[in-house]
């Protein structure tokens, strides 16, 4: 294990981690990069990777317009909405 | 009259012994009575399942049947239902109402249950003592200092406790069969891909499942009847054919192979649990189970390959939680970015950052070949060895924990061995076959629960209930009570 910088993956996941958490989550984490480092110990070079266990293909329905939710029905459960729109702090 | 299982309780409806008004009453009496002391619920439903119930009377009266039809369940509180709180455990969806229900909640309702609560979890399904919950913890009804077990902590411990007749729960490393294990039910994982994970709350998608905890094998059967089978809305729920599970549950075990791993009995096992388990293998040698060992080689990579994919598959799915669309948003922010991350560190447990952050490092770029692709490699490896392993044996038989359940409090701190745990189930989820927990014993000294792990080959669950209920037969594990 190299290269683990608690700070850069927080900042990726959009995580604000601070203080005593900061610290304990970086030691835990860590600990369990050392763990999951003994996969080196296999040969895998000639192993396929499985992503699903069982074969799945894309699943294409017929295109037919449905519409089960109004579109207040989603902003209803928004934090914040203004005119029809999800409000969020200023990006500009 | 509340200690009935789903079985009993469908006769007693059918002769009108009893009504569903009567029996949902007398479950909600029950609850009042215990739930303080083992607290399995996050929210009650009883206004909705005091009119399904009526409706459901109606229905008798009518001479018209379902399959559930009056029976009162539970469901994870992951599962969507229409009108009602989905938390997840966790502050992050603490206010969010679920606007439909998820497949197997339109199943059950379709088949006439009455649907009673939503049950605790580990935030998230991430955890395995529910000890992770932002509620509150809930407590194993065999003895109150410990945990249920996780992460359907909540669901196996209202039906030990018998605050329903059954429950649905869901499992991505061991979390219906743990917690089954730990609280003296029966839980079943179905294969992956049996049962339709449209409107569960995804954790880790190629492996979450949704399944039954209920009292016996036979309920299992009943249930899952219900839940199975392709769903358009979920594309990766498998276009197989579905058996009536219940048509083969009364053959015996005649000319049955089991396969003992020998990887699973090795040292670190509580010797209670080893013993127990091992009198279970002896009884189905009694049935007429041929008895050949296996070998699992690559069991134990399966914490740390099940770790690096399942918390990758975690940091994606969890990446919609931002407080934009629905759910907690912090709301002391300047700007986008701050928001963002507020509101996740606010709104998320500390156990479930873990798994963000651990699954956000293993798909970064640089690390994603040494981890992520690493693991899914791994991940062949242990679904080879149970397919060579199947060709020698009809089920697996194996411990479902190493440990009976363990005291509050004992292990939150040391989340590796916490994840050590998982040992035994994590396996299954991997390879995607169907395993279940059936109670096989109590340890001698605490009295607690013992769990037999049964596994099995893809789609092939009838076997592992049929083996389940031919056990269940010839013995009286499942019909214990704790005295609460």
């Amino acid at each position: 294990m190299s290269g683990f910088d608690i700070d850069n993956v927080a900042l990726l996941a959009r995580l604000r981690l601070e203080g005593a958490e900061r610290e304990r989550l970086g030691k835990d984490l860590e600990t369990i990069i050392r763990y999951i480092d003994q996969l080196d110990q296999l040969d895998t070079a000639r192993v396929e990777p499985t992503s699903h266990v069982i074969p799945i293909q894309n699943v294409l329905r017929e295109d037919e317009e449905t519409r089960p939710f109004a579109s207040s029905d989603y902003l209803n459960m928004a934090p914040s909405e203004k005119r029809n729109h999800y409000e969020v702090p200023k990006i500009i | 009259m509340h200690r009935i299982t789903v079985l009993q309780a469908k006769e007693a409806l059918r002769t009108k012994k009893i009504s569903s008004v009567e029996l949902t009453e007398a479950v909600y009496r029950r609850i009042g009575a215990v739930e303080p002391r083992v607290q399995a619920y996050v929210h009650l439903l009883r206004e909705s399942a005091l009119e399904q119930a009526k409706r459901a009377d109606a229905k008798i009266a009518g001479g018209e049947d379902a399959p559930l039809l009056g029976i009162p369940l539970a469901l994870k509180d992951l599962i969507c239902l229409q009108g009602a709180r989905t938390t997840c455990s966790s502050r992050i969806l603490d206010n969010f109402v679920s606007p439909y229900d998820a497949t197997v909640a339109a199943r059950l309702k379709s088949a006439g249950a009455v649907i009673v609560g939503k049950t605790n979890m580990d935030e998230f399904a991430m955890g395995s003592s529910n000890e992770t919950s932002w509620h509150h913890p809930t407590y194993n009804p065999w003895d109150l200092t410990r945990v249920p077990g996780g992460s359907s902590g909540g669901s196996a411990a209202a039906v030990a406790a018998h605050e329903c007749c059954a429950s649905l729960g869901s499992d991505t490393g061991g979390s219906i069969r743990q917690p089954a294990a730990f609280c003296g039910v029966t839980g079943l994982k179905p294969t992956y891909g049996r049962v339709s994970r449209f409107g569960l709350v995804a954790f880790a998608s190629s492996l979450d499942q949704i399944g039954p905890i209920t009292q016996t094998a036979a309920d299992c059967a009943e249930i899952l009847n219900v839940i199975a089978g392709h769903d358009p809305f979920d594309s990766t729920s498998a276009r197989v054919e579905v058996p009536d599970f219940t048509r083969t549950l009364d053959r015996n075990l005649q000319g049955l192979t089991l396969g003992i791993p020998r990887e699973y009995f090795t040292s670190g096992m509580d010797p209670e649990v080893e013993r127990a388990v091992r009198e279970a293998i002896a009884i189905l040698e009694a049935q007429g189970m041929k008895k050949v060992e296996v070998s699992l080689p690559h069991t134990s990579y399966a914490v740390a390959t099940y770790y690096i994919l399942a918390c990758a598959e975690a940091s994606t799915n969890l990446s919609r939680y931002d407080g934009v669309k629905y759910g907690y948003r912090s709301d002391q922010s300047a700007s986008l970015l701050e928001m963002y991350t507020n509101t996740r560190e606010e709104g998320f447990g500390e156990e479930v950052k873990r798994r963000i952050l651990l699954g956000t490092f293993v798909l970064s770029s640089g690390y994603y070949d040494a981890y992520y692709l690493k693991g899914q490699k791994v991940r062949t490896l242990i679904k080879n060895d149970f397919e060579e392993a199947g060709k020698r044996c009809d089920v697996i038989l194996a411990p479902v924990s190493p440990v009976p359940a363990f005291k509050v409090g004992e292990r939150i701190g040391d989340p590796l061995q916490m994840y050590l745990s998982d040992i035994f189930t994590i396996s299954a989820n991997l390879a995607g076959i169907p395993a279940m927990s059936i109670p096989c014993g109590f340890t001698r000294d605490t009295g607690l629960p013992v769990g037999l792990q049964i596994m099995g080959r893809h789609f092939d669950e009838a076997t592992l209930m049929r083996v389940a209920h031919q056990f269940q037969l010839a013995t009286d594990f499942h019909t214990r009570h704790p005295s609460l």
